[in-house]
């Protein structure tokens, strides 16, 4: 038997990268920098950003819509990633910085003195002036690219071991992985973590070494955060396409099975969850120095659960559902959020949109995990008539009792 | 009675002609009166005015008796007796501006009327005097009738009493009378003697009567004894030193560069120049791009700095430096070592025997102080967790809005008392309050959204969380961002206080008990009521339960509701002592589901176990590191990953069917 390509077997992954590049062409075309300038600076980084939040959306679709693991701490290493880098730059920044203010100097400085010099420059805030160990790369950016891949990446394989051989499932693990993201939050925040306390790593958004103004390098971090979501959103949807992806599934619907037919059900679990967690470190090394500042409140287990929310209103178990609920959201958030939506005047009470739509959100979330378990992706099968047997809403999902309607109907 | 009628009428004329004789005589006494004519007995010693030969004076006033002696010593050392010139006479003067003082009679205490200071002659005893004047004067607040005076003198003297005190505190002793306050002369009389002995055998005396005594002021007068100082001394230590111990250069307690410098410092060895000195004289030598013979280009190498200074050095153009040989030899050729402050050998040697005996017993009362703070802190877990471990542990209900029904309970306790300004009115109206109004969220909650996903607890997660967000944004919205007080009523405000080291307030106290009331109330509605009867049943099998004829939907609904309810509860409680904002839930969230998970699920006692290890084991972390809660915090989520490693279902798991799965 002859096995067709891969994208011929997906043509979902063909559409999703042809808009996601016209979409990059589009916005680099109408940017201040590369085009007509009609989007701004500060809405391009904002785009950068979204994508970057896509990209870890498809990897918690990947770990939560189709091997069945709500992780609640996939945030701790999306902030870790940007640790990672945020440290590489922030030292060579202030080492820019501090070089130049010394060239002044009648004698020049001894490399040890320009060493305790950025110590200072960089700690002074907490009280501090020597370079923690796990600074030790901070000089380089080959190293410090690197741990933003080794350093969630090993966090997540010994966690993730832990879990998993364990047997923890379900809820507990849910709970477990928002304890692991809180442990991480509440340590960046001691002042003696080594990464700056609450004050966190700031000035990220100004590359070392780059004379190009932020309206360039916004479109160049773009362009990145494009590639990246392309390649991650290929690399996930190759996962879960072959014999591979059938296994994570069925582990998904109904874990003992699987490992009754003699797979390794650990084995596969771990590695979902490490993939996911190096996607969510790439993710967050792009995305901090398009934010330009990192804090402990960053991994805070709330932006592990909207996360989760993203996810769900834009429809687990598919690819592209993920990236469009976190687009989705995440711009209708920062659009709310803003300030610019007009306020509603109720006569008795006047609807300030920047304090209500938090509650939006929540109920929202509610409504769609009630009545739309499918989120927004669902009206794409509205849309090709791919309509399944109405299963009551209990379709997919990692519990016995949808498992059992399945069962029953085929 | 007519005898004691007469014997009435008797003593009625005598006092009759007392008073007569005392009004006759009124005039005269101003002339004879006692403290008067003591001052002037000693009037040439008084105006003299010596340390050295003041003493009969004030003696004679303090061993007189008379009252107004204490008022005349007072006066004296205030600066405020004035002796007249017209008449030669000792009074109290009261400066009434303008150089004029207004002067009064020491022994009627009558004022007698304004007199320029040009007319007197004012006392002014020096600093040797005045220390007499107040030992004197603390005798007699020593041995005043108000035992109040008699314990204000001797916090006095506990808190800056000299070597003078110690002979009327002594004295005072054999007479006192109040046992309590016997006791608390004794000892401060050991306390003073400590410091202020007159000998070294009494010192000793008085520092083995106190060993092992943990009060803070025992402490405090142990302390400055075994004060010691670093001292450097070339070849060996001095004869005639109260020597501490002897400190290697190099190790921890001293590294080699402070020996250095404490050689330099003391001017046993040639100091180091600073390294900004160093800097200045090389920038101020340089000379066609070059210094010392060096490019000033190439000093980014600090050898070839060292080389630059070196040249200058031998130049004469900059202070030379520091060999290193030269600093190897100074470090070889000095001992250091530490002094104690206290010269006395013995006494320095009977407080370290005091003060480890101290030590031991301080370190014993802090682990029961540890131990009750834990249990303090068990029990705001239990507390937070206990409504947890029913909607959670006994109905499998994963409700991650429960940490917002604490902070609903709360702010109804806050919003309460914006109505009833009595605090302990309006906690006990705000208790029943909390409870209803959390216990109608929660049925309000499981009635719109959990019962339709009781069999997927995933959603159930995602669905109450969205909940979560909402309620914390309306709370805002409602109460604004900043923190609002909800205050305790005044009979739980401090603390209960077993001595200086052991302490626990009284919130917490009540926190403990009200945890007590909570796990009584939830054994009793669960093993005694209908209701809890009906809940067993429904957790264990909905379809049998139902078939025997219980409305499983009501009992879910009642179950939810109560243990929202509890949430709320247990918000007032915590409210009383953390700051009421809409995140106080969220605080707590994730240290709730610690607490039953860790505990075991469904099963209250799992719950108890559960906060009752993560109370202690935090405050334990804490312990070893006081400075840092939020390290105790992130020890313990990492503990308890690991500890589920080993007890996956808790420390209480349920066994068999029960345990469901």
């Amino acid at each position: 038997m002859k096995r067709e390509s891969f994208f011929a077997r997906n043509p979902s992954v063909l559409v999703f990268i042809a808009i996601l590049a016209l979409f990059t062409l589009g916005v680099t075309l109408a940017s201040e920098a590369f085009g007509a300038g009609l989007i701004s600076t500060s809405f391009i980084k904002t785009l950068g950003k979204t994508l970057c939040l896509c990209l870890i959306a498809v990897a918690m679709d990947l770990v939560w819509g189709f091997a069945g693991i709500l992780s609640l701490g996939h945030f701790a290493f999306f902030g870790l990633g940007g640790y990672m880098v945020g440290m590489w730059l922030m030292y060579e920044r202030t080492r820019d910085i501090v070089v130049a203010s010394m060239a002044n100097a009648p004698i020049p400085p001894t490399p040890a003195e320009i060493d305790a010099a950025i110590g200072t420059q960089i700690f002074g805030v907490v009280g501090s002036s020597e370079f923690p160990a796990i600074w030790f790369f901070s000089g380089s950016l080959v190293m410090q690219l690197l741990l933003v891949l080794l350093v969630p990446g090993l966090l997540a394989l010994i966690f993730g071991w832990l879990a998993f051989r364990s047997r923890v499932t379900g809820v507990y693990l849910s709970i477990l992985t928002q304890a692991m993201t809180l442990a991480l939050a509440l340590y960046l925040f001691q002042n003696d973590s080594g990464l700056r306390g609450n004050n966190g790593l700031s000035g990220l958004q100004n590359l070392p070494g780059v004379t190009a103004s932020q309206a360039v390098v916004s479109v160049w971090f773009l362009w990145a955060s494009a590639l990246a979501l392309g390649l991650g959103y290929l690399l996930a949807a190759w996962v879960v396409s072959g014999k591979f992806g059938s296994v994570i599934r069925g582990i998904r619907d109904d874990e003992a099975r699987v490992r009754f037919l003699g797979y390794s059900v650990e084995g596969y679990k771990l590695f979902i969850f490490t993939l996911t967690a190096l996607i969510a470190g790439i993710a967050g090394a792009l995305y901090y120095p398009q934010a330009g500042i990192i804090n402990p409140a960053e991994v805070a287990p709330i932006a592990s659960i909207y996360l989760a929310v993203w996810v769900a209103i834009g429809g687990r178990g598919r690819l592209y559902g993920a990236v469009i609920g976190a687009a989705f959201v995440s711009l209708v958030s920062s659009w709310f959020t803003g300030g610019q939506v007009p306020s509603v005047n109720l006569g008795v009470y006047t609807i300030n949109w920047v304090e209500w739509w938090q509650v939006i959100l929540g109920l929202s979330f509610v409504l769609v995990t009630l009545f739309a378990p499918k989120g927004i992706g669902g009206l794409f099968d509205l849309a090709q008539g791919r309509l399944v047997p109405n299963r009551h809403g209990a379709d997919y999902g990692p519990d016995q009792g949808a498992l059992m309607e399945r069962e029953g109907r085929e | 009675m007519p005898p004691l009628n007469t014997g009435n009428s008797f003593m009625m004329r005598i006092l009759l002609a007392l008073a007569a004789v005392l009004s006759l005589s009124l005039p005269v006494s101003a002339q004879e009166a006692p403290v008067q004519a003591l001052l002037q007995q000693h009037r040439d010693i008084i105006l003299e005015s010596s340390r050295k030969t003041i003493e009969p004076a004030i003696a004679a006033l303090a061993g007189s008796g008379l009252e107004p002696a204490q008022a005349v010593l007072r006066a004296w050392e205030n600066k405020e007796m004035w002796l007249r010139s017209s008449d030669g006479r000792f009074y109290r003067g009261e400066s009434a501006g303008g150089k004029v003082q207004t002067l009064y009679d020491f022994d009627s205490g009558t004022k007698l009327g304004d007199e320029p200071e040009s007319a007197l002659q004012q006392l002014k005893p020096n600093s040797g005097i005045r220390a007499l004047l107040r030992a004197a004067l603390v005798q007699f607040q020593l041995n005043d009738p108000n035992p109040e005076r008699r314990r204000a003198a001797l916090q006095t003297i506990q808190r800056d009493g000299d070597a003078s005190h110690l002979e009327p505190l002594r004295a005072s002793i054999e007479t006192e009378t109040d046992p309590a306050i016997k006791a608390l002369k004794e000892r401060t009389e050991a306390l003073l003697s400590i410091r202020h002995g007159e000998n070294e055998a009494r010192r000793v005396e008085a520092i083995e009567a106190l060993a092992g005594d943990i009060a803070l002021d025992v402490r405090a007068a142990l302390n400055p004894l075994l004060a010691t100082r670093l001292k450097a001394a070339p070849g060996a230590v001095p004869e005639g030193e109260n020597v501490a111990r002897q400190l290697k250069p190099g190790s921890t307690a001293l590294s080699r560069d402070d020996a250095y410098r404490l050689l330099a410092e003391s001017g046993l060895a040639k100091p180091h120049v600073p390294a900004a000195d160093r800097l200045a004289a090389l920038a101020a030598n340089i000379a066609d791009g070059r210094v010392g013979g060096e490019l000033v280009a190439r000093l980014t190498d600090p050898a070839a700095r060292d080389r630059a200074y070196a040249a200058l050095a031998a130049e004469g153009k900059a202070p030379p430096t520091v060999t290193d040989a030269e600093f190897d030899a100074a470090l070889d050729g000095h001992v250091f070592y530490e002094v104690y402050a206290e010269p006395s050998r013995a006494v320095t040697t009977a407080a370290v025997a005091a003060m480890s005996a101290i030590n031991r017993n301080v370190g014993m009362m802090q682990a029961l102080d540890l131990g009750l703070d834990a249990l303090s802190l068990a029990s705001i877990f239990f507390l937070a967790a206990i409504g947890l471990a029913i909607t959670f542990g006994v109905m499998g209900v994963i409700n991650m809005a429960h940490g917002e029904f604490i902070m609903m309970g709360a702010y109804t306790g806050y919003v309460v008392q914006q109505f009833i300004p009595n605090y302990t009115v309006s906690i006990l109206v705000a208790l029943p309050l909390a409870f209803a109004v959390t216990f109608a969220a929660g049925v309000a909650m499981e009635r719109l959204v959990i019962r339709w996903l009781y069999d997927r607890p995933l959603e159930t997660l995602l669905a109450t969380f969205g909940i979560s967000i909402a309620l914390q944004q309306i709370a805002k919205n409602i109460f604004g961002t900043q923190a609002r007080p909800l205050t305790a009523p005044a009979w739980l405000d401090g603390a209960w206080v077993l001595n200086d080291v052991v302490g626990i307030s009284y919130i917490r106290i009540a926190i403990f008990i009200l945890a007590l009331i909570f796990l009584a109330l939830f054994l009793f509605i669960m093993k005694k009521t209908r209701l809890g009867l009906e809940t067993r049943a429904v957790t264990q099998n909905a379809r049998m339960a139902s078939s025997m004829g219980i409305n499983p939907d009501r009992v879910n609904m009642l179950t939810f509701g109560l243990g929202s309810g509890i949430a709320g509860i247990a918000g007032v409680a915590i409210g009383l002592f953390a700051k009421v904002t809409s995140e106080l839930g969220q605080d707590y969230i994730v240290q709730s589901f610690m607490t039953v998970v860790v505990g075991g699920v469904g099963n209250i006692w799992g719950a108890l176990a559960g906060a009752t290890m993560i109370g202690f084991f935090q405050k334990g972390v804490e312990w070893m590191n006081p400075s840092n809660t939020l390290a105790a915090q992130t020890y313990m989520i990492i503990f308890i990953i690991i500890f589920i490693q080993f007890r996956p279902r808790g420390i209480i798991a349920l066994k068999g069917r029960a345990a469901g799965d």
